[in-house]
């Protein structure tokens, strides 16, 4: 049991950093599709580093760079040239996959040493919660940490008061003197560094290789998981074990025969997210408070 | 921060604190000989006039007459081309918003700038500088709230809100950085008559705490109830600046709309022509937060004549026309029938086979499509019609061929033979957009602000044609908010004002004055006296 | 500091130039990549863009390789020209072809004048249905197209995942996740051309696609229903006022799009596969928005833009062979390619200022 657990928040690690980034990005009013190119150039840089050097931390520092850089892609076209967010995030899922592929041919086959395990003194030693909760590797521990961060900072600061502003109502907040580009520009590069923490997860601990396009459509769950929690963090972090614990209920329940065929159980997220998306969309006050306004809106000065 | 100094004036909180100007007793704002163009058109040509502290002064006058420009010079958005503002005694260039609130002067805009998914609280906190936390600002917001009894809740989302309370959290916006100066853009636009009447309570305790609050707006009798001193703007130029108490509505609205325009090139039409369009009872729910409800609508136009529908934007025009077009359609709201036939629940295409011919106010983007070509403009209010589609297959020729001859008979000048829209000047097009409907010869024609933003050539051409068309039998619904226009060609007027509109009344029992007073929302008893 | 300042005329000459230039771009900015990564760049772009049609059964299939593109990007058109976004066209196109299989499979002793057009109308009802659960929920309850399209893109593959495991999996196939194979008369023939023979893989729903094409430029150039969606997309309000409903336009965009990614995927299974199987598209549906906005958004340029994406996807292979380059280094030209292209929309629109800080700031002090 325990075990199983253990295995569910492996998996839902990538999906809380890749979806928490891409919440605040979303929540400035940026739909940045490109979360799947971002998590590849975060994986294989953070792989390429930390063989390079030895070092898996300094692959997970790697990764978040190399995320945030790809996202600095996507600022340059869809607010410095106000191109369409849509088609731009596509490209940069597109561009990542092949970039990140043709980087990485080299280091197929090669192997390194994943992320310690870091037990947390004492309360490592509870029974079942412990071993659930507080014997893990750095990175779990940071994206825990993360998603508290970005529900604080959205929710208690004046930076997040902004972000929430510019989402909500962009030529508001640029009456008011905010620099809505500006905003939106940080919040991008933020959601690629967490999207390339969340790519730099699955070498440095998952699986200690490199495989081309292994992310494995991990990205596009994080956007789903964005709308399944309705913009807010902390559900992040529980859609994110929801879906992670759904990917591992197929895999138990293929070793115990069950009825179900696995891949109805793996259309569970997406019908669930569809559905979210219904009960918030159908009614216009509820949109409102849940969900950022001008998501996906282009904002430029001249009218 | 610098308080507030108070007011010296007296302590009584009666319905009106007149302060009396007098040469010893310095303004707070100054404003003189203030000029500002628009290219050629002038928004302000030499308006000079002085506010005090502790005064409720309205700045009055039609559309067009130049306050928005004023107030958005005070308020520092833009820059007069001359003149000079004083605050309290010294020059000051107001080079920005900032600027003039850290002078001490707020503005409330008539479509406020809120965030709808936030709480009050922390809108406030988005206009306010420094990092004031949460807490204290509620706690802030609480304390004036009651003082002023405006009511707020800092905590509520404010698209909970209803307007007026929306409303208000503007103005607490603006109070909470103790202005001396409160500019109101049409405050009571957007609000219910009780609402109105909780805004001037608020209003007053804040004049009598020796705030001076400038105020937009058109309504005479508002202006009256609240104001002690009013200043007039007509096309730009001050008018003068008078006591409320010394002058009528009649007054105040001849001063707004000035000279009857008396030239009138029309014949009058029979008296008893057919009946061809009628609406009754038409009612429709406000469509949007700002917009306006229409209130019981009923009209009758007959062949013939030119009905002229007078009024202030945001009245309910842009309602009405959208109901008019079918572009919204009620489910048993009203009647609109054409030539005694309910079209009420038919859609813009049936209404015009039907006959109906319509021309919106905005040109680009309504009444035409800017990257579409003169011929698939054409197209769009002809795709129902004989000819014009076969099999699914437009008929491009034929498209061409109208496009052409529209542009010939209306003399829309066209830099080649079928350009996009986008490359007429506002003139030429709004010739084409009219002239694409009168083509097809529409028993009714309905129109909106025909001439908005074109040249006097080009409007006075848009005016005989829908003359020439109504003198060959069609009759035409003109909505517009130039009174000089409505009198120029209409037989009939009547007025909208707030959704309501008044009974149509013959051009020539009418003097611009009575208009006026209709289109200030006067009761319409007291116009027509005399 | 860049500012973007909207053009007052929209020039001819800077229309068309637009996508050759950005393909002239994505070949630079391409080979500086190759060269950054220690391939020499004129080999990459020589096996990329010229080695794979170098004979004529290779350019014929470079057409086999676009028709699903072009197929696909010809419903697209009419989306993105209404400013509807379906991005979920790799799911209809399962859809398509699962319907389509189910014709294939369970009515296999049709003859092949009956089966061909069954198999066409059920492939684009399959995507059209699919299509309608985007539209419907957008039009009912105002639900994001875009999110609402592409998970249904997960929840098909997934679908036909099961269906060619569980339910419809040949008994004989030995535990391979495949249908049995079609009938003939369920298969796209090749062409086969007088005296020459056959032409590479060169098949008739590559005839199928060119006139698809056509088809969609006649109805979006020459039709009112063209002319109604071009209204949406331009002006809504202009649309209302001409008295089309806005509704029934996004309805109808998602429900041709939709068909023309269903009729796709028949195509594919039909004329290169010959059966059922997980992976019946190569993120066809996803690619053909790249055709899409490369033809600017014209089915009659599709046809050239799917032909100039398929080059790039040919030249993947022919990369990985020659040059032992992984196969998705294809998306780092599509990818760069997109970019390339929507920033080109924008110098269509909009003149680019690029002011320096300093005279900024003397404007500041001067105004």
């Amino acid at each position: 049991m325990e075990q199983l657990i253990l295995t569910v928040i492996l998996t839902s690690v990538p999906l809380i950093f890749a979806a928490s980034g891409e919440l605040i990005a979303e929540r400035s009013g940026v739909l940045n599709l490109g979360v799947e190119g971002m998590m590849l150039m975060g994986a294989v840089f953070a792989f390429a580093v930390a063989m390079g050097t030895g070092s898996p931390v300094l692959g997970m520092f790697a990764g978040a760079f190399a995320g945030a850089i790809t996202a600095g892609i996507f600022a340059f076209f869809a607010l410095g040239l106000a191109t369409n967010q849509v088609a731009t995030g596509l490209a940069l899922t597109i561009f990542g996959t092949g970039l990140s592929g043709l980087i990485g041919a080299p280091l197929v086959g090669q192997a390194i040493d994943g992320l310690p395990q870091i037990n947390i003194p004492l309360l490592a030693e509870i029974p079942f919660f412990g071993i659930v909760m507080f014997q893990h590797d750095i990175m779990f521990y940071i994206a825990v940490i993360m998603v508290g961060l970005c529900a604080w900072v959205l929710n208690a600061t004046r930076i997040g008061l902004i972000i929430r502003a510019v989402g909500d109502n962009h030529d508001s907040a640029h009456a008011l003197g905010y620099s809505v580009l500006g905003v939106r520009l940080l919040a991008v590069i933020f959601g690629g560094m967490m999207a390339g923490l969340g790519g730099a997860y699955l070498p440095l601990v998952l699986t200690p290789h490199w495989a081309e396009g292994m992310t494995a459509g991990r990205g596009w769950i994080a956007l789903a998981l964005v709308v399944f929690a309705s913009w807010r963090p902390w559900r992040v972090l529980g859609g994110a074990f929801v879906f992670g614990g759904i990917t591992i209920m197929q895999l138990a329940g293929q070793a115990r025969g069950w009825t179900i065929p696995s891949q109805f159980l793996s259309m569970l997220p997406y019908l669930a997210t569809i559905i979210v998306l219904v009960l918030i969309s159908r009614n216009r006050e509820f949109a409102l408070a849940n969900s950022p306004a001008c998501l996906g809106r282009i904002f430029h000065t001249e009218k | 921060m610098k308080a507030r100094p108070r007011a010296n004036t007296s302590k009584d909180s009666g319905k009106k604190t007149v302060v009396a100007p007098s040469a010893h007793h310095m303004p707070l704002l100054n404003a003189s000989g203030i000029i500002k163009r628009f290219n050629d058109f002038t928004a302000n040509d030499d308006v000079s006039f002085s506010i005090y502290e502790g005064e409720i002064h309205a700045l009055l006058g039609e559309n067009g007459a130049g306050k928005s420009t004023f107030v958005k010079l005070v308020y520092g958005l833009i820059q007069p081309d001359a003149g000079v503002f004083e605050w309290r005694g010294d020059p000051v260039t107001i080079t920005g918003p900032q600027q003039a609130r850290d002078m001490g002067i707020g503005m409330v805009f008539q479509h406020f700038s809120l965030f709808q998914a936030l709480t009050v609280a922390e809108n406030i906190q988005l206009a306010l500088p420094g990092g004031e936390p949460l807490a204290s600002l509620s706690d802030r917001v609480r304390r004036i709230s009651g003082e002023y009894g405006i009511g707020v809740d800092p905590d509520a989302r404010v698209h909970n809100l209803s307007v007026g309370q929306q409303q208000r959290v503007e103005i607490m916006r603006c109070l909470l950085q103790n202005p001396s100066l409160l500019i109101m853009d049409e405050p009571t636009s957007v609000l219910t008559p009780q609402e109105a009447e909780q805004l001037f309570e608020v209003l007053r305790r804040f004049s009598d705490s020796g705030m001076a609050i400038l105020f937009i707006s058109h309504k005479l009798d508002e202006i009256r109830a609240l104001s002690s001193r009013a200043t007039v703007l007509r096309r730009g130029i001050n008018v003068g600046t008078v006591d409320t108490d010394t002058r009528s509505a009649r007054q105040l609205a001849e001063m707004m709309v000035g000279e009857t325009v008396g030239y009138v090139a029309r014949e009058t039409p029979p008296a008893d022509g057919d009946i061809l369009l009628e609406i009754s009872n038409l009612s429709r729910p406000r469509p949007t937060q700002f917009g306006t409800p229409l209130r019981d609508i009923s009209l009758k136009a007959r062949r013939g004549e030119i009905l002229g529908i007078a009024g202030i934007a945001g009245n309910g025009q842009d309602e009405l026309m959208e109901a008019l077009i079918g572009e919204w359609r009620g489910k048993s709201n009203g009647v609109i029938s054409l030539e005694g036939i309910d079209i009420s629940h038919a859609g813009p295409a049936l209404r015009r086979n039907a006959g109906i011919g319509f021309i919106p106010e905005e040109r680009n983007g309504h009444g035409a499509v800017p990257a579409m070509s003169l011929a698939y403009n054409n197209l769009l209010t002809s795709h129902s019609l004989a000819g014009a589609v076969k099999n699914g297959v437009i008929n491009d020729d034929a498209m061409r061929h109208a496009a052409a001859d529209v542009a010939t008979a209306f003399d829309v000048r066209l830099p080649n033979e079928n350009p996009l829209a986008s490359a007429l000047s506002g003139g030429n097009l709004q010739k084409f957009v009219v002239g694409r409907e009168i083509a097809k010869s529409p028993s009714v024609l309905i129109v909106s602000q025909p001439t908005w933003g074109v040249d006097v050539g080009a409007a006075m051409f848009i005016r005989a044609a829908m003359l020439d068309l109504a003198g060959k039998g069609s009759a035409v619904v003109m909505i517009s908010q130039d009174l000089e226009e409505v009198f120029m060609i209409a037989h009939r007027i009547a007025v909208l004002y707030d959704g309501h509109l008044s009974a149509a009344i013959d051009a020539t029992d009418l003097t611009a004055e009575k208009v006026g007073l209709l289109m200030g929302g006067s009761a319409a008893s007291e116009a027509l006296e005399t | 500091m860049i500012s973007l300042v909207p053009r007052k005329d929209i020039s001819l000459a800077l229309t068309v130039m637009t996508p050759v230039i950005a393909i002239t771009l994505t070949l630079v900015v391409g080979a500086i990549i190759f060269a950054t990564l220690g391939y020499d760049p004129l080999q990459a772009l020589y096996q990329f863009f010229v080695a794979p049609v170098s004979r004529p059964d290779q350019v014929a299939n470079l057409f086999v390789k676009a028709c699903p593109l072009i197929i696909i990007a010809s419903g697209l058109v009419f989306c993105y020209r209404a400013n509807v976004w379906n991005i979920g066209a790799e799911g209809q196109l399962i859809l398509g072809a699962v319907f389509s299989g189910y014709v294939a499979l369970t009515f296999s002793d049709l003859p092949g004048w009956a089966m061909m057009p069954l198999m066409v109308f059920a492939g684009a009802l399959g995507g059209l249905l699919w299509a309608m659960i985007p539209a419907l929920l957008k039009t009912r309850f105002n639900t994001n197209e875009i999110l609402v399209s592409l998970m249904l893109t997960y929840v098909a593959a997934l679908f036909i995942d099961w269906i060619v495991r569980g339910p419809w999996r040949d008994p004989m196939s030995f535990g391979f996740p495949l249908t049995k194979m079609y009938e003939d008369a369920a298969l796209i023939s090749r062409i086969e051309f007088p005296g020459i023979g056959y032409l590479g893989q060169l098949h008739w729903g590559v005839v199928g696609a060119l006139m698809l094409a056509l088809g969609a430029w006649v109805v979006l150039a020459r039709m009112l229903v063209g002319f109604q969606v071009k209204v949406m997309g331009f002006a809504p309000r202009a649309g209302r006022f001409a008295g089309c409903s806005p509704a029934f336009v996004t309805v109808m965009v998602l429900g041709i799009s939709g068909a023309a990614a269903g009729v796709a995927g028949m195509v594919e299974v039909s004329a290169n596969i010959g059966q059922l199987q997980p992976d019946i598209s190569f993120g066809y549906g996803f690619t053909a928005i790249i055709v899409a906005f490369l033809a600017r958004l014209n089915p009659l340029a599709v046809i050239g833009a799917g032909l100039v994406v398929a080059l790039a996807e040919l030249g993947g292979d022919s990369a990985q062979i020659a040059l032992g380059m992984p196969k998705v280094v294809t998306g780092v030209f599509k990818g760069i390619l997109l970019f390339m292209l929507l920033a080109g929309e924008t110098f269509n629109r909009f003149h680019v200022e690029i002011r320096l800080p300093r005279s900024a700031k003397a404007k500041q002090t001067g105004g």
